[in-house]
């Protein structure tokens, strides 16, 4: 069975299509990259796995996974920095599938909470409100929440961006231990050399898929010239898509 | 001397007494929904909503003159619609919350206004526009103590999605389904206290004792918690204060709780702990880290 399942995925906003026609597999415990240029569709495939966008056309299975068995790590997290809340209690609504409204977080809770903080190296950091952190720092908390979320599948949108290198080594390690553990990991990515040595399978997109397998066969010069040739498609006053007719009258 | 002045006309009044009450269950309910319109930045949001009341009560008011239930009850109606069909509106369509608000209540005040004036104006209206918290009587007093206890109540339970989706809506949103309805729920209490406050402190004022005790309170806490301890204080303060200046001076109840709330947050601003300006122009010697 496979943790992730596109049929024939079409995503994007307002008709337009952003991915589309995405057929493929992911198996369990992968740990797969997603690459592309730019408007390339990453971020949509991403918010379609977690089920933020609604498909235009095909159907994502999550393999019987609950949507909550999903942590997702968004791009541009529209968190609210200023917000009165502590690093303790922001990582802590990680646990909402425990909690929900009114689960108490009891002591082992609280133990998890401090745990997962301190495995992203912000020991000490507990109580201080997130609008005092730096990006980095901000970074490993939204790590240390999806640590605690303790979900099969995970989903990263560009967790890197922005950071430095030892954050990411760190960070890295944590992606690295959680595919350990036997939990599929997606992560859309733009360092090539990383996604080389770290990534074992890759999806080179660009508003559809190019190419997608074993990152040592994907990930080609010739795909990616491929994807940064295609990512120049849209337009404003286009058809609905051929595709679909072309198909059925070949069944 | 000092007690007959500061509690004497509380133990000699009873309609006093109803005030003191009144403003203490205000407090209770309306200042932490008002620390979560200043969190989320709806501070103003809170203001355009007193107005959309206002026509809701003016139609009650018509029908049954100066009958609270009624008042209440046709404020509650304009308020919920206008503000369930702008959180609607602003959910299903791309429009900002505040755009779409400002279109809904800009309306119903305007259905308001026309109401009110085909069917003659009348003196008495002035009692909604600016309240009477010293002509509170026992079933008005009700009214406001279970609209407060109600409010609390919705609070505790939307509480911990209310927080999440102020933080990170898009967190909440890929683990619940809470985020939506805590939302209006919120819209729901703020209406709800809107209404509550406009007969001690009339529509137009009403809101004040939501927002300034939450403008208080940002300046002496860094935590959610304290926060709204602190805002509750604030506006139970200003209350008690308010309706004593009154008493001794002639100045309306309305007026004077909120003009003492000012008078709060202006202290606050200048000398607050967090970041007041008196604490911003003399910060003390940098620390070693």
């Amino acid at each position: 069975m496979a943790a992730l399942h596109f049929h024939n995925v079409t995503l994007g906003y307002d008709r337009h299509p952003a991915v589309h026609h995405l057929s493929g597999e992911v198996a369990p415990g992968a740990l797969l990259a997603v690459i592309g240029p730019n408007g390339a569709g990453k971020s949509t495939l991403l918010r379609g796995i977690v089920g933020i966008l609604k498909p235009l056309d095909g159907s994502i299975h999550l393999g019987g996974l609950d949507s909550r068995d999903i942590a997702y790590l968004p791009q541009s997290a529209e968190i609210d920095r200023s917000f009165p809340i502590s690093v303790f209690d922001f990582v802590g609504t990680g646990l909402w599938r425990d909690a929900g409204l009114f689960g108490g977080i009891g002591k082992a809770a609280r133990e998890k909470i401090l745990r997962s903080v301190a495995s992203v190296g912000l020991n000490g950091f507990e109580n201080r409100p997130i609008g005092t952190l730096s990006g980095g720092q901000m970074q490993r908390v939204l790590f240390a929440r999806v640590l605690l979320q303790d979900a099969a599948l995970i989903v990263l949108d560009e967790p890197f961006n922005a950071i430095d290198s030892k954050t990411t080594a760190d960070l890295l390690a944590l992606v690295k231990q959680w595919q350990g553990e036997g939990r599929t990991v997606l992560a859309a990515l733009h360092d090539m050399e990383m996604v080389r040595k770290h990534f074992s399978q890759t999806l080179v997109l660009a508003r559809g898929p190019v190419a997608w397998g074993p990152t040592a066969e994907v990930l080609t010069p010739e795909n990616l010239l491929v994807a940064m040739r295609m990512c120049e498609a849209f337009d404003d006053s286009a058809a609905a898509c051929a595709a679909d007719d072309a198909r059925s009258q070949a069944a | 001397m000092l007690y007959d002045a500061l509690i004497g006309p509380f133990t000699e009044f009873e309609f006093m007494r109803r005030a003191l009450a009144a403003v203490i269950a205000l407090s209770l309910a309306g200042a932490p929904i008002g620390v979560f319109l200043m969190l989320r930045r709806m501070s103003l949001v809170g203001d355009a909503m007193a107005h959309a009341i206002l026509p809701g009560a003016a139609v009650g008011f018509l029908l049954s003159g100066l009958n609270l239930f009624a008042m209440t009850a046709g404020g509650l109606i304009a308020g919920f619609t206008v503000a369930i069909l702008a959180g609607v509106v602003a959910r299903s369509t791309g429009l900002k919350e505040d755009a779409s608000l400002a279109t809904f209540y800009l309306a119903s005040l305007a259905l308001g206004v026309t109401i009110v004036s085909i069917k003659g104006t009348n003196i008495d209206l002035l009692h909604v526009l600016f309240g009477n918290i010293l002509a509170m009587d026992d079933q008005t007093l009700l009214v406001v103590a279970f609209n407060a206890t109600v409010t609390l109540l919705v609070l505790a339970v939307i509480y911990r999605p209310l927080v999440i989706e102020s933080v990170d809506p898009l967190f909440l949103r890929t683990v619940s389904r809470a985020g939506g309805p805590a939302h209006l729920a919120f819209l729901a209490l703020v209406v709800i206290n809107l209404v509550n406050g406009f007969q001690a402190l009339g529509t137009l004022l009403a809101v004040g004792l939501m927002i300034l005790p939450a403008g208080i309170a940002r300046f002496w806490s860094r935590d959610l918690t304290v926060m709204i301890c602190i805002a509750v204080v604030a506006a139970a303060v200003s209350g008690y204060a308010g309706l004593v200046l009154s008493f001794q001076t002639r100045v309306p109840s309305g007026p004077a709780v909120i003009l003492v709330a000012t008078v709060l947050y202006v202290v606050s601003v200048l000398f607050g702990r967090v970041g007041g300006i008196v604490r911003q122009l003399f910060p003390g010697r940098h620390l070693e880290a």
